[in-house]
């Protein structure tokens, strides 16, 4: 147990270097990009003599390490400078808008898992029956429809041909207010107001870009679950239990199924990871004020200290992402922790 | 208590239905030990998983009956063969390790059985699962309860299985390979406990093996099968003094055991005498003080801890020992794939271990020292046909190419009996035994003078053990290689071998002569291993003609 908390421990303390990393790459890289920030801070009306005088407020005519540790500096106190194109600090601008990516991609994340997981499984205990086949249809349909067109399909006949869902704007229908905010999270946070009315409201405008998000995801998650059973299954420790005569239910969840987890939480990392960054498309189709079309925008209007604040925002979150990962690979599995270093 | 007629198993495959079981009958009295004896391939295993109905998807049991206390196994629904197993027949397996769930405490997987065929209750399932430990005689079983598979030992995890396969007292035990990976004396110690407890409580017993050695000392009465079927049975002893059947005359003959040769191995119409190598006086390998230390999580690990010997040229040293003796380090090392912590391996008087590992690849003498791996599959690249992989060698170290290697090849095939329509073929065509050859002619390739041998035949079946040790003797008197033939089987060592060399905790215990060293051991634990050793019955065969080496 010791060498498992150590292990834990140990794991933790990886993390301080690759965020430094992250720190000093995103300095560089913003400092790389043409342009000159002073240029674009001082606006459009300015001469040569405010642009100087922006340049030295905004510290950029000392040496780039002085730059650089200003910039540290500035991050420790949590100011990370403010956007231009919204005017407001862009740690504001992230607090507003990283819950909403965040609340759309998990949602779909879970839709996505519910039913991936148990198609996965069903895929593999009847390998080439119909369910097999259906699990490769859903499979190969995910991954060959970009989210733009899925998306826009399903507004096509969900909100204009059907009239089921809302209008595809924003998180919440503008009859409605926002819950006071906690988390930021509009489902959690309605039902720590106690309003059932906003959650539902809620859910029904989160429905369709979960659903496109959804159907991009569970592509490969259906997949590896499904090899990953299938491995688990054919594997001597599956003899032994049903030599044992155990349950049907024990050998294919008790034995199989947690055996089969560890791959599925890989990808399922993996799956996280790429979403949160991919999902600007579906975020652009349903007007949703998530990260990545703030993030886009930012770039079109050279925006730096917003694209900054994107990429440490990002990096983070991975980081933390990779982190939980790791730290449920040893919940899940025992041998973690002594024979990795 | 258990008979079978006619009973028959196939396989759905891709090109169409192949049976694996062809119409076998068997019968089984209550306190029986039966031992189904095959090479690979027989169905010896597929006949146990098809009576437990565990056969993987795809395979079926197509004729027949298996009657086990009136019950018809063959046509019993899944329900009811859920509650047999386990409860009335259980089964144990090869590689133990991998047969028990890699995480779930042993003790929780335990429960599992216990509580399914209610012998334990909520309350009272630890109890009972330490119970069932002690009952296998596990030391401490309350701390065993909680461990996982990877920290036990591959012996303890088959007492684990075993205790799995115990817990609800069945009248039938099925022991498929129990013993293969396992070391010697672990072999024995589990071989014991299983005889000794099936005995205590009256239980039937079926032991499925390639070993004919293990299945005569512990079985009552043997099955030879080949190809799906029963070719003869009979009483151990009786089957080794007097094989009626052409085939259990072959397996008889290519078990080693004491007071045969290499050649008594082979079937009678093949026997050809056996060329004379004499090892000269000359050392080709010297061993000084070699030390391999490995750092460790808990302080450094004494892998090999400083050992001297020397190889004469010519000679064929054996080097023997249990898993983590040394052994595989200490040949690592002398193959220059692992460095040294300290200490000389001089070969040819050049202190070949002062050039590090990675860096003796494109040293002359790279050549002059070569290898045949222990797994003959894996030691293969899949994607290389055998003419690529034998060329391989000679590509990187000779100027050979075009026709002149093209006919190097040939000759290097038909020296090892490799024909030579194989040689374009791929690993996955080839049989076990085309495979081994196909490693001892890539290793021999080069000319080397000194070839390092890890358990070459561990894999193989013991037809083709007897063929691959056969061949690896006429090439030695052949080429005037020296061997250094690493192994655990002692019977096979003393074939092969003029000198012993015995390890145990990294270092050397005993050295010495083979003849010496195996009828007169000095060491307690050289004794002990020799004592481990399956001892078939001495064959009253007429035809052992060929002089002992």
């Amino acid at each position: 147990m010791a060498g498992r908390v150590r292990a834990i421990g140990l794991r933790l303390a990886q993390t301080v270097p690759v965020i430094i990393g992250v720190i000093v790459i995103s300095f560089i890289l913003t400092r790389a990009l043409p342009g000159d920030p002073a240029v674009y801070f001082a606006g459009a009306m300015a001469d040569e003599q405010s642009i100087q005088q922006v340049r030295e407020t905004l510290g950029l005519d000392k040496p780039l390490v002085a730059q650089f540790f200003l910039y540290v500096g500035d991050l420790l106190q949590g100011d990370l400078g403010r956007s231009i194109s919204t005017g407001q600090p862009v740690l504001t601008d992230l607090a507003m808008r990283l819950p909403a990516s965040l609340e759309l991609t998990l949602s779909a994340l879970v839709l996505s898992c519910i039913i991936a997981i148990p198609l996965g499984v069903l895929a593999a205990v009847r390998q080439g029956s119909w369910i097999d086949h259906l699990c490769r249809v859903l499979v190969t349909a995910g991954v060959s429809l970009p989210t733009f067109f899925t998306g826009i399909l399903l507004v096509y006949v969900f909100y204009y041909l059907l009239g089921w869902a809302p209008s595809p704007l924003g998180r919440l229908d503008f009859i409605y207010f926002e819950p006071p905010r906690v988390t930021g999270f509009y489902l959690i946070d309605s039902l720590i107001a106690g309003d059932l009315e906003t959650f539902a409201a809620t859910l029904r405008q989160l429905a369709l870009p979960t659903i496109t998000l959804a159907l991009f995801t569970l592509a490969p998650i259906a997949r590896m679950t499904r090899a990953a059973m299938l491995q688990a299954l054919s594997s001597d420790y599956i003899r032994t239990a049903r030599a044992a005569g155990l349950s049907r239910g024990k050998i294919l969840f008790g034995y199989g199924l947690r055996n089969a987890l560890l791959p599925v939480v890989t990808t399922l990392g993996m799956v996280f990871s790429f979403v949160l960054g991919a999902n600007v498309l579906v975020e652009k189709v349903f007007a949703w004020p998530g990260i990545g079309s703030y993030a886009v925008e930012a770039l079109v209007a050279s925006d730096y200290a917003a694209v900054q604040g994107f990429v440490l925002a990002m990096a983070f979150l991975f980081v933390t992402l990779n982190l939980i990962i790791d730290l449920s690979y040893a919940l899940i599995d025992p041998r973690i922790g002594f024979d990795t270093k | 208590m258990l008979s079978i007629k006619d009973f028959a198993v196939s396989f759905r495959t891709r090109r169409g239905e192949v049976e694996a079981v062809r119409g076998i009958s068997l019968d089984l009295a209550t306190g029986e030990t039966l031992g189904i004896v095959g090479e690979s391939g027989s169905g010896k295993s597929v006949t146990s998983y098809a009576l437990m109905r565990i056969l993987d998807a795809g395979g079926r049991i197509k004729a027949g009956s298996a009657t086990f206390d009136g019950r018809d196994l063959a046509q019993a629904a899944e329900r009811d063969m859920q509650a047999i197993r386990g409860r009335e027949i259980s089964m144990i397996f090869q590689n133990p390790r991998a047969a028990l769930n890699p995480i779930r405490k042993v003790g929780h997987q335990l429960e599992d059985v216990l509580r399914r065929h209610g012998r334990a209750t909520r309350a009272n399932a630890r109890a009972k699962a330490i119970e069932a430990l002690e009952a296998v005689r596990i030391r401490d079983a309350e701390a065993r309860y909680d461990a996982y598979p990877f920290e036990l030992s591959g012996g303890m995890c088959q007492r684990v299985v075993f205790a799995i396969a115990l817990a609800c007292g069945p009248r039938l035990l099925i022991a498929d390979e129990p013993t293969t990976g396992l070391d010697i004396t672990t072999q024995k110690a589990v071989m014991d406990l299983v005889r000794d407890l099936t005995r205590d409580r009256g239980m039937s017993s079926i032991l499925i093996t390639h070993d004919l050695g293990l299945a005569a000392e512990y079985c009552d009465r043997l099955a030879v099968m080949k190809d799906g079927k029963i070719v003869e049975t009979g009483p151990a002893a009786a089957l080794f003094a007097d094989p009626r059947h052409p085939y259990t005359r072959k397996l008889v003959d290519a078990t080693p055991r004491p007071g045969a040769g290499l050649r008594d191995l082979l079937p009678v119409e093949t026997r050809t005498p056996l060329a004379d190598h004499a090892p000269g006086d000359r050392a080709l390998v010297q061993v000084r003080d070699l030390v391999k230390t490995y750092p460790g999580k808990s302080g450094p690990v004494h892998a090999v801890k400083g050992i001297s010997f020397t190889i004469r040229e010519g000679q064929s040293v054996g080097l023997v020992g249990e898993s983590g003796c040394g052994k595989s380090t200490t040949s690592s090392m002398l193959v220059r794939l692992l460095d040294r912590t300290s200490g000389d391996i001089l070969f040819d008087g050049f202190d070949i271990a002062a050039i590090p590992a990675d860096r003796f690849v494109r040293d002359a003498r790279r050549s002059q020292i070569q290898m045949v791996f222990q797994d003959a599959t894996d030691s293969l690249n899949p994607r290389h046909s055998a003419r690529q992989t034998i060329a391989d060698p000679i590509l990187r170290m000779s100027d050979l190419r075009g026709t002149a290697l093209t006919a190097r090849i040939e000759e290097l095939a038909t020296l090892c009996g490799l024909p030579l329509p194989l040689l374009d073929r791929f690993p996955h065509q080839l049989s076990g035994g085309q495979k081994a050859r196909v490693g001892i002619a890539r290793a021999i390739a080069l000319d080397p003078k000194f070839l390092i041998l890890d358990e070459p035949t561990a894999a193989l079946d013991v037809s083709i053990q007897a063929v691959v040790l056969n061949l690896l003797a006429d090439l030695r008197a052949r080429l005037g290689m020296t061997y250094l033939f690493v192994s655990h089987d002692l019977n096979v060592v003393r074939l092969l071998c003029d000198h012993v060399i015995v390890m145990q905790g990294g270092e050397i215990v005993e050295q010495g002569p083979a003849a010496r060293v195996m009828d007169a051991p000095r060491h307690l634990y050289t004794r002990t291993l020799l004592a481990a050793a399956p001892r078939p019955p001495a064959a009253i065969a007429p035809a052992t003609t060929s002089a002992a080496e």
